[in-house]
């Protein structure tokens, strides 16, 4: 095949555009720019929130202000300016809805256009539904048939009024404030998010699922998530973004709290498609997220799967802290950069526990300009006996203008620990692309090919409907390039 | 306990105050280099694990004590082509040594080597052969990243030189020893210069010994230059007592085709900071980096290493080996870079440990830095125990426990040992590898560790 052919075909998939960039005119309440303890105060306010909660803000925020943000990661970032930022903005609507009839129709037609399955169809899907906008909770469907099981399913700001003692007993236990720049940041802010409790020996019906969307302009969106599964319980969370194209970069600063008790189950996926910015590296979402489990009872399970394709810059490392006997935990990521795409993503698994199992499999695909990093730990602490670790990360280069770079860390300190690191860097084979010629198959169906077969590993283990949307996002993304 | 700054200041007195000596003998480059060096480290420092490339190794215990320091070559009292003796059978080499960092003044001439081979202190060097010193001098280790250069680049008096000049292959290996004798707590810095012309071919085994009890604090720089198409092997044997800390940094560039092997095998030392930098700085080159440590007791080893591909066209194989033992602790960070356009670049680096008892720790990074697309990099790293498959079959057959995981924990550690290519040396350190792993403390003969312990 002729380098220009290839390079040609190269071209036409790597610019494709982004296809959720659209701006939905609806109004909006906003508080204005700025961050200050006012501020803080005015959200809570405006969340009617109890007073502990003020409490949590306030002393994350007074401890956001000691520290920097952190500079080590593969990433390099403009200065951020924390003061230009509005950090609260909520889709203007009236009085609570009853039914999907009373959604605001700019918004029912918002979803309409990602394809999220907020209506009808929900049903056949068999998905509940937790939509986030900006900052805050739109509509949760199917509430009332989890709550028969005793599953409470609801935006954070209704489990602070309707739970509070369970969102006292377990926020900020996974992730402390004090636990990184954006972590603390986002405690001080944070407006909205999903709150999960599945009680005792109750296997979740359903897969539960929020997506997240930023619509207004300069808008940060700071949402936090808790998942509490007690014991011999499962849950499969499915969570997904996008945003509108703007020219200034927005900023997304998440947390994820997941508390897996004895026996219990968690499955986690993430189809990450925030805006990533236009070919010439204007705009996009700086997305920084800590997300972090405790598998805190003995044989509990936890499971990350991800796909990130979006984001302008992505600093994200879900983590899982092995603290019960017997647990295990798997990572299994797709990471794809393009054009000025900047990732630095990977995981933590913290083996305390004795006989703690973890996987990682960490896929990344570079092409245009982009850095894509994986920088991942395994720690096995002096007491834990019998822990073991695989992990393996591949890097996929598409184009001699990207980086693929590779930072894992091995802290092993006990003898019976068994943890292997395995990673390999390479590029589409042009052997491979001819016996594929060979057969008939066109260069960008090849391409395609090798990199949904590369991607696969990761793919098969997303829910069905997920495994499909990430499978058309990888090739909306980059199939077809080769360098 | 002393903190950084103390110590930094201690370091800036020592500068301010000794400038006079510090300057006496050296060549105006070494000063002037000296000069910068120094500026560089106010601002460095010595690494902190605040630093990420120092994040498993805390330096401060290593500076926080009152160390001599000897800025002027210090006569020795007896003869030490008497009183140490390379006890290695049939390792014929040309032997040189070193007393706490400087050339000593009694080497033996060697009259075996090639004409126009030079084999002398770098003092010396920069005196007598200034085109070539000052072509190579302080242009590889660079000052204003590593704050440890930066001190020894700013203190660095003397060390050995070693010139092979085109087309000249030294058939027998160059053997440096580097020899630690004081009556008093020792800070030694030392500064090595080797320059490999082109076509030619030498190999360099340096080892390093302890005469008596007191504590030593060893930072050395040694910068490489190997020419087109010469092939260099530099073997380092780090065999100390206890009680001392080295700090070595190697910097090595290679031009095209060129072939170096590089082995660090580390038996016994208190405290042991291997930085080892690799440039392919033009195409076809081919570069082998290995290491092997044997720590037991509360010993730390800590192996930096860096391969940068600068140029497409390149290879280079990295494998460290390792076995800790009671409360040991190690560490290992591999980084490739791949820079733009390096194309064609084959890099593997692999990195496997052993742990024998619970309270030893091992921290591994092996990482890639990839900026080009058609390059085959792999990189791994495996920490774990004895298969026990293996110890099964050998106990099938007869071998007691014991001697089965000396045969597993030999095998493990011979596949480095394996790549040294002076037949001698290799049979040498096979003996002494296998010894140390039975516990006993393996030694020369007239080594301070003998008597220590």
């Amino acid at each position: 095949m002729a380098k220009e052919e290839q390079d040609k075909i190269l071209n036409e998939v790597t610019e494709s555009e982004y296809k959720y960039g659209f701006v939905t005119d609806i109004e909006n309440d906003d508080i204005g720019k700025g961050l200050n303890e006012d501020i803080i105060r005015m959200i809570s306010a405006k969340k009617k929130e109890p007073k502990f909660m003020l409490d949590f803000r306030l002393k994350a925020y007074r401890h956001w202000k000691t520290m920097k943000m952190p500079e080590w990661a593969y990433l390099d970032i403009p200065e951020i300016d924390y003061q230009d930022i509005i950090y609260y903005s909520t889709p203007k609507q009236k009085a609570k809805l009853e039914s999907m009839d009373d959604v605001d129709p700019e918004i029912r037609a918002t979803f309409d256009k990602l394809g999220i399955p907020l209506d009808e169809q929900k049903i056949l899907a068999n998905v509940a539904v937790d939509v986030v906008m900006d900052s805050s909770s739109v509509k949760t469907t199917f509430k009332e048939a989890l709550a028969e099981k005793g599953i409470i399913f609801c935006s954070f700001s209704e489990a602070v009024q309707d739970h509070p003692d369970l969102i006292q007993e377990y926020m900020g236990t996974v992730v402390p404030i004090q636990d990184n720049f954006f972590a603390a940041l986002n405690s001080a802010v944070f407006s909205d998010g999903s709150f999960v409790y599945i009680p005792k020996g109750v296997r979740c019906p359903m897969e539960l699922s929020t997506y997240f969307r930023i619509n207004a302009e300069n808008t940060g969106q700071f949402e936090r998530t808790l998942i509490v599964c007690e014991e011999e319980s499962y849950v499969s969370y499915l969570e997904g973004c996008t945003a509108p194209m703007r020219d200034e970069n927005q900023l997304h600063a998440a947390i994820v709290e997941i508390i897996v008790k004895d026996n219990a189950e968690v499955k986690y996926s993430t189809v990450q498609n925030w805006y990533p910015g236009d070919k010439n590296g204007k705009g996009g979402i700086y997305n920084f997220v800590t997300k972090r489990g405790i598998c805190e009872g003995v044989n509990s399970k936890l499971m990350w799967a991800q796909v990130e394709t979006g984001s302008a810059v992505t600093w994200k490392y879900p983590s899982t802290i092995l603290k019960g006997d017997g647990s295990s935990s798997e990572f299994y990521s797709v990471a794809v950069t393009n054009n000025h795409q900047q990732a630095d993503t990977g995981t933590k698994m913290i083996h305390i526990g004795n006989n703690t199992k973890s996987t990682i499999i960490s896929k990344g695909i570079s092409a245009g300009k982009s850095n894509n990093s994986y920088r991942g730990l395994v720690k096995v602490s002096k007491n834990c006996e019998g822990a073991r670790n695989f992990s393996q990360c591949d890097s996929l280069l598409l184009g001699d203008k990207c980086g693929a770079h590779t930072f894992p860390y091995l802290e092993i300190g006990n003898q019976s620990a068994k943890v292997e690191h395995e990673a390999t860097t390479s590029k589409i084979g042009e052997d491979q692309i001819f016996y594929c010629n060979q057969r008939g198959i066109n260069t960008e169906d090849a391409i395609g090919l090798i990199v949904n077969g590369y991607a696969k590993e990761v793919i098969n283990k997303m829910p069905m409907e997920f495994a499909v949307e990430a499978q058309k996002l990888l090739q909306i993304s980059l199939e077809g390039s080769v360098g | 306990m002393a903190d950084i700054n103390t110590i930094n200041k201690d370091f800036a007195d020592l500068f301010n105050q000794g400038n006079e000596l510090l300057l006496e003998g050296s060549s105006d480059v070494m000063n002037k280099t000296r000069k910068n060096a120094f500026q560089d480290f106010a601002k460095l420092g010595v690494p902190t694990r605040a630093n990420e490339n120092y994040k498993y190794t805390n330096l401060i215990p290593a500076f926080d004590h009152p160390y001599n320091v000897n800025l002027r070559y210090q006569q020795v009292d007896v003869d030490l082509n008497e009183i140490f003796q390379c006890d290695v059978p049939e390792l014929d080499t040309n032997m040189v040594l070193l007393t706490n960092g400087w050339y000593y003044g009694n080497n033996k001439e060697l009259t075996e080597l090639p004409k126009g081979v030079i084999v002398c202190g770098v003092q010396e060097a920069a005196e007598k052969y200034p085109e070539i010193f000052n072509a190579h001098y302080g242009k590889y280790a660079k000052t204003d990243d590593d704050g440890l250069v930066a001190l020894n680049t700013a203190l660095a008096k003397d060390g050995f030189f070693i010139y092979v000049p085109k087309g000249v292959v030294i058939e027998k290996p160059i053997q440096v020893v580097n020899l630690l004798r004081s009556d008093r707590d020792l800070m030694a810095t030392q500064r090595n210069l080797i320059v490999v012309e082109e076509n030619a071919q030498a190999k360099i085994i340096v080892c390093d010994h302890t005469l008596t009890h007191h504590k030593y604090l060893t930072n050395s720089v040694t910068e490489v230059n190997v020419a087109r198409n010469a092939i260099f092997d530099l073997y380092t044997l780090q065999n100390q007592h206890l009680n001392s800390v080295i700090l070595n940094s190697t910097y090595i560039r290679q031009e095209s085709n060129s072939n170096v092997l590089s082995n660090t095998i580390s038996l016994y030392g208190g405290t042991i900071r291997n930085n080892h930098h690799v440039i392919l700085d033009e195409e076809h080159c081919e570069n082998n980096t290995f290491g092997m440590y044997l720590m037991d007791r509360d010993q730390h080893v800590d192996n930096f290493t860096s391969i940068d591909h600068a140029k497409p066209n390149c290879l280079s194989n990295e494998h460290f080996k390792g076995v800790m033992d009671d409360q040991a602790s190690g560490a290992f960070a591999g980084r490739i870079f791949v820079r733009r356009d390096a194309q064609q670049t084959q890099a593997y680096q692999s990195n496997n440990n052993l742990l024998l008892s619970n309270d030893a720790v091992i921290n591994t990074k092996p990482q890639l830095v990839i900026d080009a697309d058609d390059v085959k990099c792999s990189h791994g790293a495996t920490v774990g125990q004895m298969d026990e498959d293996a110890l099964f079959y050998l106990r099938a057959r007869g071998i007691d426990e014991k001697e089965a995981r000396q045969m597993l924990m030999f095998a493990f550690a011979h596949e480095i040992i394996d790549k040294i290519r002076v037949e001698p040396l290799k049979e040498r350190i096979d003996e002494l590898v296998d010894k140390r792993l039975r516990g006993e403390i393996s030694k020369c003969n007239t080594c301070a560790i003998a008597c220590n312990h």
